[in-house]
Formats: C-alpha cells, structure tokens, sequence
C-alpha cells in the first residue's frame, strides 16, 4: 500500500488523472508490471487493471448496487445472476458487506464508497488508486476502510493511497511519497518516520521567498469582521438543531442537521496590513471570502468597511466601495471565459470609470485600459480581443490582479492570488501586493501555499472547521508548524502559536478526518 | 488584432451555413426518397421571390418572426428560455383589440396606448413565470409553457359574446378597432398589396436590441449573466432581479409581436389570428444565433420559406407538397443547434492553439534578438 501526500494543490490529483489516463503526460513514462504503458483513456487503464475510486462517488441514486456495479460493463458477467454471484464472490472474499439489490440512494457514504470500491474490481483491477477517500468518512468508518484496504492487499493487491492526513497516512502505508510543487520531494517509511518530519517534507522547510520588508501596518481598521456565522447552504433554518460534536459532520453531509461553515470569526485588518489565513481547503475559507463579498449572507454577525456596517450591502454596492476580489476558481468567479479580453476586463466594474458614461458601456475606455494592464501586468497575450479561455492560468490570473489593482480598492480579498501561476508571475503579483500595502490596502490572503502567506502576511490566522483557532507572528513561525496545525498532525505541540479560541470540544478531535471534503470545484 | 474580429465573423457564419446546407441535404435525400426532383422544389420557390406581392407577404411574415424572435433571443442571452412568447404575443393581441375597440383618442394618444397595452400584457404574462422562478424556483419553461395553455383558455373567455367578444358569421371577433387606432402602411398598387406600417418598429426594435445588449452597463450585466452566472454574480449583478428583468422584456417584446398584423391589417382578434409564432420564434432565434442582423436574416428565410411554398401544390407539370418547407424548417433548426456547437468548440480550441502558437513564436523571436544583441 503505497501513500501520496502533498498539499493542496502540490499536483497529486494531476498525477493520478495521468495514471487513470484521464489526462496525457507531456513528458515521462509509466510501467505497469515492469512494462511500459501509455493510457489514452480511462478504459486503457482499466484493460491494464488499475481502477479509480474517485473523491466524488460515480453512482447513479435511483439504481439498485447491482446496476450500477453492472453499468458500462455488462459484458463481464452479463446482469443477471451471474453478476449477483460475482458481487458476493468480491464482496466475501474482501469483506466488503455490500448488498446488491438495495437501492443506493438508500445507503451512507460508507457503504457507497464500498460499492465504489467493489465496481473497481469488478472490473477486474489488480491497482486500485484511492483519491482522498477518507475526507467524507468519520473516524469509525474510516477504521473500517482501513481493514478493508488492508484485507485488499492481503490478497495481493495494490493499492495507491492519496491523502493529506498524514496521521492516516502512517497507520495505513507501507510506504509514503511526498509531493510538492509537482514535484517528489522525498519517500518515507512511516515506521522510521513522524507525522512532524512528514509535514515538513510536505510543506518544506526551506525559507519563505516573499518577504515583506518592514511593517506598514497602521492602527486604523478597514474592515472589521464580529462574530461571523454562517451555516451550511439552506440550513439556516437549523440554528437550534446545532450538531454536539463533530462527529456529525458526515451525517450533515447525508442531509442532516445544520452544520455551521463559519462559526464566530471575529477579526480585524488595517491599513496596510495583510492578513493571511492557513488552512486546509473546505475548513470555511470559502464561505468567508463569500460573506465578504456579499455572495453569501452571513446568518449572524457584523462586517464593517471603514466604520461602516456593511453586512447588508449587496456584492454591487460592496464592490464599488473599494473591496477588490481575486477568486479562489478564476474560471468560476473571475472570468467569463468566452468573451474577450476587454469584457473581462468590465467584468465586476461595469459602473465605473473606465469602462462606463452613465449607463452607456465605455468600451473604448475599457479597451485602452485592457492594454494598459496588458502591458503593466505583462499579460502575454497576442491582443485584447482574443477570448480569456485562450490564455494560459497564469495570465488569466494576471488580468484579474490587474483588473482588481485598477480600480484603487481599500479592501482586497486575495484567494490563492498565485495558484498556477508560473515562478516569474509570482514574484510580479506579490510585488503588486506589497506596493498597494505601502499605499494603505489591507488584505486578506487565503492561500495553500505556506511560503506565500508566511512571507506576505503581517499577522497570520488559522482557520479549522470553520473556526479562527490560532494566530501566530509570522516573522518566527516555520511552515512545518503552520502545517501541522492545518492538518491537525500536531495540533498540540505548536512553540509559536497561542491558542486563541479554545474551540476544543472533546470531539474535535474527531472532525481532523472528516471535516475536509475538497472544494467540489476541482 | 483583426485577424482575430475576421475570425470570429467566420465562424458566427460558418455556423449558419453549414446548418443551412445540411438542412437542404436532407431535405433533398427525403425527395429522393419519395421518388421526386431533388432540385426542382427550391427552383419553383426561389422563382416565387421574383413577384412583389410574395416580396410584402414575406416582409410582413417576416417582422412578426422578428420581434417575437428577438423576445426569445433576449432570454436565451441571459439562459432564460422563454417558451411563453405564444402565449404572451396572443394575449398581447387580443388586449391591444379590445382596449382599440372600446378607447378611442387620437391617433397620437391612442397609438401609443395600444402598444403600452401590448408591452404590458406580454411583460405581465412573462412576469408570472419570472416571479414564480425567482420566488419559488420554478422552471421558466414549465411556467411559461403552462402560461401558454393558460392564455388559450383565457382568450377563448375574452372573446366570448359576453365578456368582449362579437360573432361575425362563424367568426369570434374582438369588434373592429377604432379608426385612430390603424396603423396605415405602404400601399404599392391593389395587386402587390401593402407592406405593414409596424414594419419599422420590428426595425427599430433590432437597433435597441443591440444597443441596449451591447453598449450599456444593463446590457452588460445580462450577457455576463448569460455566459457565467457565477462571474456574474461575483462581479456584483443581483441573479434574481436580473431574471426577473429579463423575463419582463422579454415577455413586453413578444406581446408586441402580433401589432404588425393587428394594426396593419386585421384591425381584430379573431380566431383566425396566427398561432404558433412564438414558438417558430424559437428556431429563428437559435439560427439568428440570438444576433440582431442574423435574426434578421432567419425571420426572412423563414418567412420566405412560408411564403413562397404555397405555389408547390400548383406547380406544373408536377405538383409537389408544400410540406417540404415545413420539413425544411424542422431539419434547419436541427442541423443548427447540432452545427453552432460543433463550430463554437472548435473555434475556441483553435484560438486557444493559435494564441499558444503565436506567444511562442514571439517569444522565439525575442530570444533570438536577445543572441543578436549579445
């Protein structure tokens, strides 16, 4: 049983998509039984034996296990008996437990990922690749797939395991690889190794490149965020129904009681100041850059803009104010994708200069100014009126910073402001960060990547299952131990970080392995 | 960059043509099949275009089409799919002929007035399905399409004998509208006919409806509505008073849509008023690719395609079924929706590459000079 860990973001999705053939390599091989492969298809990676248990389960809700082990490949074992008795055979020899004629809307994510599993040796796979298989399970569950996976390789199987728990990681492994930046950082065995020697090949702990020179903060707050709580999508009605524990939070995905996404967060940036929040992705970064902007409505609490209670100001009103915007998914929020670049560039500032008179568009002055951030941002581009979906992630990416940049904000919500974005672009856009910071912007940055936040922050949080549960002065504290308290590898033994809210129920603990279902986006 | 503009007009027509080409193809191969002239059908209507007065039946058709197309195309510009211009364009007649039957004031109040009226039933009718969907979450297109029925129902009460109706022999009729109310048209001799006065409000209709799309912030907004509702929202537009905006003008051009005809010429709602235009809208709307000019260009073809097949039954020697059209017109909207997708991933696939290819070549080129330099 082989282990792959990385952050978010580190290229092990991209990784395992290219051994499931989903996507082609550029460069580089892969054997399979010593012999060299390439995969055009899933269904090549298949025929070879390797099969995917995907993070999202690929079930079909109004069909019986039977049929939807069945699907897509009926020839096998036809859809009749022969079937059925195949599913037992699998489901006994590995203890699965899986019943085939329930109707799968009927059962728990437990059961479907077994199913999952099962549909893959189905098919007759002799490699099986998990990808984060533990994110939706509670802790019970997740023992109970552990001695699965462990029955699966018992019988000589293979299985690839992706997580970035790296508790998990090392009860389960045979053996560990660590990725970072696309590239492998280093293996391990987790019997001579720790959780804490993990976490620092996994967010390395070589110096933070971005560094803030000297302290712009000043004391004058631009925003002020009181006790902010929102609850899971369409469950706000749920206030009273609050779970105990966080051992609820796989029930709350089945449809159960409220979840609360953001809970209490109370903070406050200032000029010049650039806050950065650590955490693992799904821990409510999400929700709060919604709140912000206005996308999402906070379920109780304050935010307040230069004094000013802006809690019920819609994203229009928000964003004409001065709160710049870089999303976390450009293509979802950022872009419109088919359109050219200068609509792009109106895009989120269609009542201002320049890209309006009045109501009338300006679209001469919204096309001068898209060359001028052209040229500025060095958005390699061939001209303005190509559609943004033809330029590469990094300078779409520029154009957003530029486009948010221009308009002088007082406020900028940075999420991953350089996700795929190449070394030099990098640089670029932490510049532009800091020169607007010497002018007075405050910002929030939410980032996966450690050195960005430890470098360009000037006081720095921890988010966790919805909670601010730590702070820390960036200027001591190391990536591994920013690391380890994202992850909950090493929650407790953090030199620099002071607990701030003591949001330790005794199940919390519980919750470090369910509560990091993956941004569904990607 | 123009290369970039020529392309992009290549492919908004090669869409269109090669919708229009497999269409006549298949049509062709369906008169193979039956045993007829494959070729002999077009020629007899192309020659149908030769006689002015098919030129004004055709014009007339075609600015009906038009508007009622463009209520369609600025719902599919923001993802709304508004089934309901049926409905919303007859109820719009039938109330525009009841308030020109019972008011009479001068024609430069009175006109004015019925097109309020009709702006304002359609805006109503559509308004019902908007506000269901942004209260309620409803699908405009059950709402709409429900709304469709409704309105059948609600005309054939209106038109009753008491409530407004009046009988004219075996006719349902809404009274003869008041003379002020008459929207007089261009007279080109008794055999020609006359070409409708609301002509040119479809005209002007098409030049708002790109102005406003294209040049103000509204405009803006819809489109960006349309093309990524999330972008649209996060960049500040409000999704739900937008759908409801949308569905309001949308529904206030349909109920427009029959005022050429009602105006120009039948000056009452009877039973015999077109039914169905909303919903031919829809096909021309999808080849018109929602644009102004090629909307245009569909509301012609299509009425031309109504127009002139009408001779087919009295060709000679051979008579041919003027069916032939309407199989036409079913494969165009087919073989469209088929072929803009083809082209619209295909262009965006070999801009995406050329864009690569072209940052390549500069970057080539700068590398170069930098070795020229050094």
């Amino acid at each position: 049983m082989h282990a792959l860990v990385g952050e978010n973001g580190a290229g092990k999705s991209t990784l395992m998509k290219i051994l499931y053939g989903m996507q082609k390599p550029d460069e580089g091989t892969i054997a399979v039984d010593g012999e060299q492969v390439t995969f055009s298809s899933p269904a090549d990676a298949i025929a070879r034996g390797i099969g995917m248990v995907h993070q999202h389960f690929m079930l079909a809700d109004n069909l019986t296990v039977l049929e939807n082990v069945v699907l897509g490949s009926e020839k096998l074992y036809g859809i009749g008996g022969g079937a059925r008795k195949k599913i037992k055979e699998i489901s006994d020899r590995y203890g699965l437990n899986v019943r085939p004629d329930v109707l799968v809307e009927s059962l728990g994510v437990a059961e479907r990922q077994r199913i999952e599993i099962l549909k893959v040796l189905y098919r007759g796979a002799r490699t099986l690749i998990l990808d984060e298989p533990t994110a939706v399970l509670v802790p019970q569950e997740v023992d109970a797939l552990f001695s699965n996976l462990r029955e699966l390789k018992s019988e000589g199987l293979a299985v690839i395991f992706i997580s970035h728990k790296l508790g998990e990681v090392l009860s389960v492994a045979d053996e560990i690889t660590v990725i970072r930046r696309g590239t492998t950082v280093g293996t391990a065995v987790p019997a001579e190794t720790t959780s804490r020697q993990l976490a620092e090949m996994m967010v390395g702990s070589e110096l933070p490149t971005p560094e803030t020179a000297e302290s712009t903060v000043t004391d004058q707050p631009v925003i002020e965020v009181r006790n902010l709580t929102v609850y899971a999508a369409g469950a706000s009605l749920g206030a009273e129904s609050e779970p105990v524990g966080g051992g609820l939070v796989g029930d709350t995905a089945l449809g159960g009681a409220a979840k609360r996404v953001l809970d209490d967060v109370t903070f406050t940036i200032h000029a010049g100041e650039v806050m950065g929040i650590a955490g693992v992705e799904g821990n409510g970064q999400t929700e709060l850059i919604d709140a912000l902007i206005g996308l999402r409505n906070a379920d109780s609490g304050t935010i307040a803009f230069l004094g000013e209670d802006i809690t019920p100001w819609a994203t229009r009103k928000r964003r004409e104010a001065g709160i710049g915007y870089i999303p976390e998914d450009r293509h979802r929020h950022g872009l419109l994708l088919e359109a050219p670049l200068w609509e792009n560039r109106i895009l989120g500032h269609v009542t201002e200069t320049p890209n309006a008179k009045g109501v009338w568009l300006d679209i001469k002055g919204a096309q001068a100014d898209t060359r001028r951030i052209v040229e500025e941002y060095d958005v390699r581009t061939p001209g303005i009126d190509v559609t943004a979906a033809s330029l590469s992630g990094g300078n779409q990416q520029k154009l957003i910073v530029g486009r948010e940049m221009s308009h002088t904000p007082k406020f900028l919500i940075a999420a991953h402001p350089t996700r795929g974005v190449d070394v030099g672009a990098q640089a670029a856009i932490w510049d532009h960060v800091r020169a607007a910071r010497r002018e007075g912007l405050a910002v929030l940055l939410i980032s996966a990547d450690l050195d960005e936040l430890i470098g360009l922050s000037d006081t720095l949080r921890v988010i966790y299952d919805g909670r601010l549960v730590a702070d820390a002065d960036p200027a001591t504290v190391t990536p591994e131990e920013l690391g380890s308290a994202m992850t909950g590898a090493a929650s407790g033994h953090l030199e620099h970080v002071e607990e701030e809210a003591d949001g330790a129920e005794s199940t919390v603990e519980n919750t470090d392995d369910t509560a990091a279902p993956e941004d569904e986006a990607r | 960059m123009k290369k970039f503009d020529k392309e992009r007009v290549l492919l908004a027509v090669a869409g269109p043509v090669m919708a229009l080409v497999a269409a006549i193809l298949l049509t062709s191969v369906v008169l193979l099949a039956s045993g007829k002239n494959p070729i002999e059908p077009y020629h007899l209507m192309l020659q149908q275009l030769g006689y002015s007065d098919v030129q004004v039946l055709i014009i007339n058709q075609a600015s009906m089409y038009y508007i009622a197309a463009l209520a369609v195309a600025l719902g599919f510009r923001m993802n709304l799919f508004n089934i309901g211009v049926d409905g919303q364009y007859r109820l719009g007649a039938v109330m525009t002929a009841v308030v020109g039957a019972h008011v009479a004031l001068p024609a430069a109040l009175q006109v004015p007035l019925l097109l309020l009226v009709a702006i304002l039933t359609g805006a109503f009718w559509a308004g019902i399905a908007g506000v269901l969907k942004v209260t309620r979450g409803v699908s405009e297109v059950v709402a709409t399409i429900m709304l469709n029925a409704i309105a059948t129902s609600l005309i054939l009460y209106l038109t009753q004998t008491n409530t407004w109706g009046v009988q004219v022999g075996n006719n349902m009729t809404t009274g003869i509208m008041k003379k002020s109310g008459w929207i007089p048209g261009i007279d080109l001799g008794a055999d020609t006919g006359e070409v409708y006065g609301l002509v040119f409000l479809a005209v002007i209709m098409g030049v708002l409806y790109w102005l406003v799309l294209n040049r103000t912030r509204f405009g803006f907004d819809l489109r960006a509505t349309g093309e990524s509702e999330t972008a649209a929202a996060a960049s500040g537009v409000d999704a739900k008073r937008m759908t409801l905006t949308a569905m309001l003008i949308s529904g206030g051009v349909a109920g427009l849509a029959g005022l050429p005809l009602l105006l120009g010429d039948s000056h009452t709602y009877s039973l015999t008023f077109p039914e169905g235009l909303g919903f031919t809208a829809i096909g021309i709307a999808l080849l018109g690719r929602n644009n102004p000019g090629g909307i245009a260009l569909a509301a012609l073809l299509w009425a031309f395609l109504d127009k002139a097949s009408p001779a087919l039954d009295y060709a000679t020697p051979v008579a041919y079924e003027k069916e032939i059209a309407t199989i036409m017109q079913g494969l165009i909207v087919f073989a469209v929706v088929i072929s803009y997708e083809v082209v619209r991933t295909w262009g965006l696939r070999r801009q995406q590459s050329r864009v690569g290819a072209e940052l390549a070549a500069a970057a080539r080129n700068n590398s170069e000079k930098k070795e020229v330099a050094a």
